[in-house]
């Protein structure tokens, strides 16, 4: 690692990387260890997930773990996908990291949605029926093949045993296989960076880039950092809202599979909702499963989808930025609109989100194309760390707060820090203007 | 990159610091992980000590109980067989049970409370098979040395009706005897030796 | 942009207002450093609930070391008879007999808390009324058309409904009582609070010890964090 030479200017965004490995790992021991206590049986499935909760010495612990890791990773991976269209880093030269990339991501997925079947619960089961009836909307062999995929006509046991088996040995092995190809992909060519210029275009005599650095320790040192954050909010969640309010585990999770009686409200876990509510918004049904599929498909066709000839967002013109910005708009809004009931003024709404998701992805060879992009520097330029924005978050903080003498009950006064409706309008208004300036 | 004015004593402190409190984490988290693997509180429940009646047992019946998932013997002996216990002392590697698992209560040569009910745990004390009961006097297949006992047909070792090991067998030490009282003259639990302790 | 926004606000403005629906949930007091709380609700619920309901996933050595009770007190004031330290809470009633009373079978409580909240709980234990029309005589007021009689009818007494209306239809504005049962209002709030407090320790019995846990936990990743950041601002001072 000390031979790989990364950009020295890798910001935020560059963490959630190494962070999906360590993740990763995480799913990896807990699920191991899951699996000793796990019963993978359509009758003991939901209460040996409950033995593991209480009778299994610090089986609690591991479950957690392994059920926040899942939301985690989802977050870490969307995290990091986004990172990729701000700084252009699917574009030539790196199309195939993207392409393993997506591959992970649905292998991801899959992993995610078989794993989710297994505490046996009433989402996990009627989640598990949904989305398996989907294969049936595929003309001719659909039925077929749903029963094929169930193993019976409903999900069962059966279902369970094969979804388990997936679950903890094909689907590892799969992602395993893809991290090693997506890391062996991106040492090819190496790492893009946040103005998307290729550093090894200047060189040294030695032939070492000028901008780059050995990864190792400046990048270990530095993602060791991204770790122990990371780990403060993965902690937090663990032992203060394992449940993270319903979204990580979901209430109706906690009664057990009932093929007799469907939940009021059928949510998927929020990482699927954005595509859940695409699903939705479509009102037939083979269309709905093209549309979920094709939001998957689309993202595979960035590389060659986007004809700018800049890979940063810095050096775009203002149309990809404002595409970017409705993009993330539909995609989080799609994804809130999945996990409520599907009223009709919600279908409208989830429409307009998919008709903008999809437009971000079909229209991009017309407005890359078009649009004007800035002039690129020629080596990496200089912005400010986290660590050099401290002082002005600090001032931030003074102008949206004001010191006034309060009197507690005692009698006694002490300064206490108020919010400053005034100061909070400034720099909202301040704020604003620097995001319009920074669309153009 | 500009590697003048380094402070390798300072870089050398906090990466040993950063070393020594990662490991340090990785070893609390190692512990759940490991501890995760002890018997849960389900196979301790079943672990639970276990009461038997034996106030049906006929002279010379062998009762089987569970305790632990274990197989535990109670033998009713006859007063012929305590007397031919007697007689072995030669033969046995160690009939005075010095090197033997048991409570103190059961470290006597009948290996027992009450001479005549006999309370072992029926697992080989060489790899952990079931013997056989073989009340039997020089049945053909053990041939006439052979006063009653119990045979281990996994590798051939010979125990007497006190579990004593004879000599020249593979099995090194007495059958183990559990913890065990008697509740009532003919209510015994096993797993517990005083009325004190609950948990076993 | 401005206009977007606007469309956006109508539109998902309508999702929010349309969700409310029904009697207004109770806030039930919920504390487990209660122990004593704890213990009551324990008791309440093996006097009135553990008839019909299971709380299969908990054992009587674990209400023991967690409410700081002793063993045999356990066996013998809160467990029924004959139960021992290791068993779990099951009830006494078969499914059979079950299913021909009360046409299913009444399910096992053991996270009840955590698919429907405390509150709901709560207010489910005091949403009790008269109803004439019902085969029990009762009816609920937050699950409507329930199985299950009020079971703690003599602590609380009777309760008549007070209607308003809504969109035209009649809706359940709160619940009177009717003739006054064996506790004052205050003690009865007491006894399904205590129940509740139990059943959300039931659903989870670890979450005070992992609450406890965090605090150290998170105490020494931050130590972690500061040590690794110092190692990254000493190593990065080479960069340029």
């Amino acid at each position: 690692m000390a031979q790989y030479y990364a950009p020295k200017n890798f910001n935020f965004w560059y963490f959630f990387g190494s962070l999906a490995l360590l993740v990763l790992v995480n799913q990896f021991v807990t699920g191991i260890l899951l699996t000793m206590n796990y019963k993978p049986d359509a009758k003991l499935a939901f209460d040996s997930v409950e033995y593991i909760m209480r009778d299994v010495n610090w089986g609690w612990l591991v479950r957690y773990m392994h059920s926040t890791g899942a939301s985690a990773f989802f977050i870490v991976v969307y995290l990091h996908m986004f990172r990729g269209l701000l700084y252009g880093s699917f574009k030539q030269p790196r199309e195939l990291i993207w392409i393993f990339g997506m591959l992970l991501f649905v292998a991801l997925m899959a992993e995610a949605f078989m794993g989710y079947l297994l505490p046996w619960g009433q989402m996990s089961y009627w989640g598990a029926q949904v989305i398996i009836s989907l294969f049936s909307a595929i003309p001719v062999i659909g039925d077929e093949l749903s029963l094929w995929v169930r193993g019976d006509y409903v999900v069962s046991d059966a279902t369970l045993n094969r979804f388990f088996a997936f679950h903890v040995i094909s689907v590892p092995l799969v992602l395993v296989l893809l991290v090693f190809l997506h890391i062996v992909a991106l040492h090819e060519v190496g790492s893009n960076n946040p103005d998307g210029i290729e550093i090894k275009k200047n060189k040294d005599a030695n032939g070492i880039p000028l901008d780059g650095i050995p990864f190792h320790p400046y990048y270990t040192v530095k993602d060791i950092v991204g770790v122990g954050v990371f780990m403060l909010f993965f902690a937090t969640v663990i032992f203060y809202m394992p449940e993270m309010g319903g979204y990580f585990l979901e209430h109706a999770n906690f009664i057990p599979a009932d093929p007799m009686k469907t939940p009021e409200h059928i949510a998927p876990v929020w990482y699927f909702t954005p595509f859940y509510a695409i699903l939705r918004a479509i009102p037939d049904k083979f269309a709905g499963v093209i549309g979920m599929g094709g939001a998957i498909v689309v993202m595979f066709l960035l590389p060659w989808l986007d004809r700018s000839e800049v890979k940063s967002i810095r050096y775009r013109g203002g149309i990809y930025k404002k595409a970017l910005l409705l993009f993330v708009i539909s995609f989080l809004g799609l994804g809130y609109l999945g996990t409520q009931p599907a009223t009709p003024a919600a279908t409208t709404v989830a429409r307009i989100f998919t008709a903008i998701y999809f437009g971000f992805f079909l229209l991009m060879p017309l407005y890359t194309r078009w649009e004007k992009s800035k002039p690129l520097p020629t080596r990496l330029t200089d912005q400010p760390s986290l660590e050099d924005r401290i002082p002005a978050l600090i001032e931030t903080y003074h102008e949206i707060t004001l010191v006034k003498q309060v009197t507690k009950e005692d009698g006694t006064t002490v300064l206490k820090r108020r919010p400053n409706p005034a100061g909070i309008l400034n720099v909202i208004t301040r704020l604003a203007k620097k995001l319009k300036k920074s669309l153009d | 990159m500009n590697n003048e004015g380094v402070d390798k004593s300072k870089r050398q402190f906090l990466t040993t610091a950063l070393t020594v409190v990662g490991a340090v984490g990785t070893g609390y988290l190692a512990v759940p992980f490991l501890a995760q693997m002890q018997p849960s509180v389900k196979a301790m429940a079943a672990g639970a000590p276990v009461e038997v009646d034996i106030s049906k047992m006929e002279p010379g019946q062998l009762l089987r109980v569970e305790w632990r998932g274990k197989p535990v013997w109670i033998l009713n002996r006859t007063p012929e067989v305590l007397e031919t216990l007697k007689t072995l002392d030669n033969e046995l590697r160690d009939p005075l049970s010095q090197e033997s698992i048991q409570p103190a209560s059961s470290k006597n040569p009948a290996r027992s409370i009450k001479p005549e009910i006999f309370v072992a745990v029926g697992l080989c004390t060489h790899l952990g098979c079931s013997p056989t009961f073989r009340p039997e006097i020089a049945p053909n297949d053990l041939g006439d040395k052979w006063k009653g006992g119990f045979f281990c047909p996994c590798h051939g070792s010979w125990f007497d009706l006190a579990g004593r090991v004879y000599r020249g067998v593979p099995a090194p030490t007495n059958l183990e005897i559990p913890p065990y009282r008697y509740i009532t003259d003919t209510l015994i639990i096993i797993g517990e030796e005083t009325t004190t302790g609950a948990s076993a | 942009m401005k206009k977007f926004i606007t469309l956006f606000l109508l539109l998902i403005l309508p999702l929010g207002v349309s969700a409310s629906e029904g009697i207004e949930l109770q806030e039930a007091d919920i504390d487990l450093s209660d122990k004593v709380s704890l213990q009551r609700g324990a008791k309440h619920f093996v006097t009135y609930c553990l008839g019909c309901h299971s709380v299969k996933h908990i054992r009587y050595l674990r209400i023991a070391l967690d409410m700081g009770v002793d063993e045999k007190k356990v066996l013998k004031d809160i467990a029924p008879e004959g139960a021992g330290i290791y068993d779990q809470m099951h009830s006494a009633m078969n499914a059979h007999d079950a299913e021909k009373w009360f046409g299913i079978q009444p399910p096992d409580l053991s996270l009840i808390a955590r698919s429907r909240g405390a509150d709901w709980l709560y207010s489910y234990l005091k949403g009790f009324y008269t109803d004439k029309s019902k085969i029990l005589g009762t009816n609920n007021a937050v699950f409507p058309d329930v199985g299950m009689p009020n079971v703690l009818w003599q602590l609380q007494g009777g309760q008549k409904p007070l209607y308003k209306k809504v969109d035209g239809k009649q809706v359940i504005d709160k619940l009177v009582t009717e003739e006054p049962g064996t506790l004052s209002q205050a003690e009865f709030d007491r006894v399904v609070n205590d129940l509740v407090n139990f059943l959300v320790y039931v659903g989870e019995p670890v979450q005070l010890e992992r609450q406890r846990m965090g605090k150290y936990v998170l105490f020494f990743i931050l130590m972690f964090v500061g040590i690794a950041y110092l190692l990254k601002r000493e190593y990065w001072r080479d960069i340029h």
